[in-house]
């Protein structure tokens, strides 16, 4: 065989595999989005559930989602940064590092069953937070915080060391220099990695089943002190989240619209979550462009 | 070719001079490896001096210990002197990052920051507290106009640094580095990267310069050397072997080493 013709053979095969991931990823989303579009609509959006008759929405789902992904952002954004941070500008090859990496590796592999199953042994029963917004989130930080290290440590570590060298051979000290030259170049990176996850987090079932509880309490929306019970904003309550309650649904739900209340709230779910990767390319972008003046 | 490397010949500069920099048997370890033993040079107020050799000298590890930039490499130390205004910059006890204001410089690969031409410039002074707006305007057009930049780019000051050709990019670090009005400037084969036309502009800039800072550069290129420089100094293996002016470099040395290189028979 030809070089010419091995090429054109591997070249064909090639195309083949990207196109039948392509297939895979485009006939998943129409299947999701056909089937569950037509149940979206503003009542199903913003109505509470219902347990036993039909004309259930996921108002308070949603709400949850969003909410316990904004705490949870807010717990493990500020630890990975000063991980990555750490790991990428300031820490010097050694055992300790190796073992810091290491650990990091190990947590991220972990399946999110069991890091749901961590959190409901750790923060509901040991700390006796119970099923709450806040032992979900927690759990979530577990859950998020190595690949968001990872993420931004590796979004550091693109920028050009000479970077580093030009802030310092003009007297600026390593922190300023991290802070003023290397994270505003690595910003678009940790934006699409904060982004990213924040996807990742919102789909997110098996580690809320047992720490953020399988039930939606009502909420009381004229009511924004977090420390009440019935209040949107308390961090205390039960909070049962989209992809929970898809998957309860599926698995035990008795309403006699539960398939249609599924495939609804599985379109809703892949439109946020896609919704977040493109806002992620979109605003390191924008992002990188305005900072550089590009 | 082996050469002894205790023939050496180190120029001692006349006593009236006036002396920006000097070492003190500088040595400079990676690890336990010395790479460089020992270095005693003079750096003359007002004069380029340049540093050639081969490729491994050391020219441009000696260098980078001058304002410590070695400090950032992992494993290095460096032992020995460095005399600036009567202080061994070389100890613990020295702000590292306030000798750098006074000792500045520009890398081989030029390296702005992914800001615009204007920032580039202000960054720094701004962080140190600059704040007057008329003032940083006036060392930005002065910087530029130093580096031999300003007519290629005052319409586009607020356009990214990213956007200039490596030669303009070059001059801009060059332009950068004297806003801060150092003393003295490092440069490590500021025009290795560039073409000849930038590489030309680039000298032009720092024979300019010479009026109003000291200037050390590594160089690769003899010509380069012999064109700008006041004294040269020959390193070979991790030694500087000869020191004097540099018309005397070129035509008359008195190590053979030296008289090799300068030569052309090895590099």
């Amino acid at each position: 065989m030809t070089a010419k013709r091995a090429d054109k053979i591997a070249t064909i095969i090639l195309d083949v595999i990207a196109g039948v991931i392509v297939l895979i990823l485009a006939s998943l989303l129409g299947y999701i989005l056909v089937r569950g579009l037509p149940e979206v609509s503003w009542h199903f959006l913003t109505s509470p559930s219902k347990a036993f008759s039909s004309g259930g929405g996921i108002g308070i789902q949603l709400f949850n989602s969003f909410y316990l992904l904004l705490l949870s952002m807010l717990i493990s954004l500020p630890l990975a940064m000063g991980a990555g941070i750490y790991l990428a500008e300031y820490s010097k090859p050694s055992f300790a590092t190796d073992f810091v990496r290491t650990a990091i590796e190990i947590l991220s592999s972990l399946p999110s069953v069991v890091v749901g199953l961590f959190g409901f042994l750790v923060f509901v029963l040991q700390f006796q937070i119970g099923f709450s917004i806040l032992s979900g989130a927690l759990t979530l930080t577990v859950f998020n915080l190595p690949l968001l290290t990872r993420n931004i440590e590796d979004a550091l570590r693109q920028v050009d060391f000479a970077q580093r060298e030009a802030g310092l051979a003009l007297g600026l000290s390593r922190w300023e220099t991290v802070l003023r030259i290397v994270i505003p170049e690595a910003l678009p990176g940790i934006i699409s990695g904060v982004v990213l996850s924040a996807g990742r987090v919102f789909g997110e079932a098996a580690a809320l089943i047992y720490t953020a509880g399988q039930s939606a309490p009502a909420l009381n929306f004229a009511d924004w002190n977090p420390a009440s019970i019935s209040s949107p904003l308390s961090p205390m309550r039960p909070a049962e989240t989209l992809a929970v309650h898809i998957w309860k649904i599926n698995s035990e739900g008795i309403q006699p619209d539960a398939s249609a209340v599924s495939a609804g709230a599985s379109a809703v779910l892949i439109l946020a979550v896609l919704l977040f990767n493109f806002a992620a390319r979109f605003l390191g972008n924008k992002l990188h462009k305005k900072i550089t003046a590009g | 070719m082996a050469y002894s490397l205790d023939d050496r010949f180190i120029r001692e500069l006349p006593a009236d001079s006036e002396i920006a920099l000097s070492t003190d048997d500088l040595r400079v370890f990676y690890g336990d490896k010395e790479a460089i033993h020992g270095v005693s040079l003079p750096f003359e107020r007002y004069k380029i001096t340049s540093l050639i050799g081969p490729s491994g000298s050391g020219k441009s590890t000696y260098l980078r210990s001058l304002n410590r930039m070695n400090d950032t490499v992992p494993g290095a130390h460096v032992e020995g002197r460095i005399n600036y205004r009567g202080l061994n910059i070389n100890s613990s006890e020295v702000d590292v990052y306030e000798m750098r204001k006074h000792i500045g410089m520009v890398f081989q690969r030029p390296n702005p920051f992914a800001k615009s031409i204007y920032d580039n410039i202000t960054f720094a002074l701004k962080r140190f507290g600059m704040r007057d707006k008329e003032q940083l305007d006036a060392i930005v057009e002065m910087s530029l106009q130093g580096a031999a930049l300003w007519d290629e780019v005052k319409d586009k000051l607020h356009k990214s640094a990213l956007a200039l050709s490596g030669g303009q990019q070059q001059r801009l670090c060059i332009a950068r580095a004297i806003a801060m009005h150092p003393d003295v400037l490092l440069l490590d084969e500021p025009a290795s990267a560039l073409d000849p036309i930038s590489t030309a502009a680039v000298e032009d800039t720092l024979l300019r310069l010479k009026d109003s800072y000291t200037i050390i550069i590594v160089t690769h290129n003899m010509q380069q050397a012999a064109r700008i420089s006041d004294y040269t100094a020959f390193f070979y293996s991790g030694q500087c072997l000869e020191f004097d002016e540099t018309s005397k470099i070129f035509t008359r040395p008195k190590i053979q080493a030296t008289d090799d290189y300068v030569a052309g028979h090895f590099g």
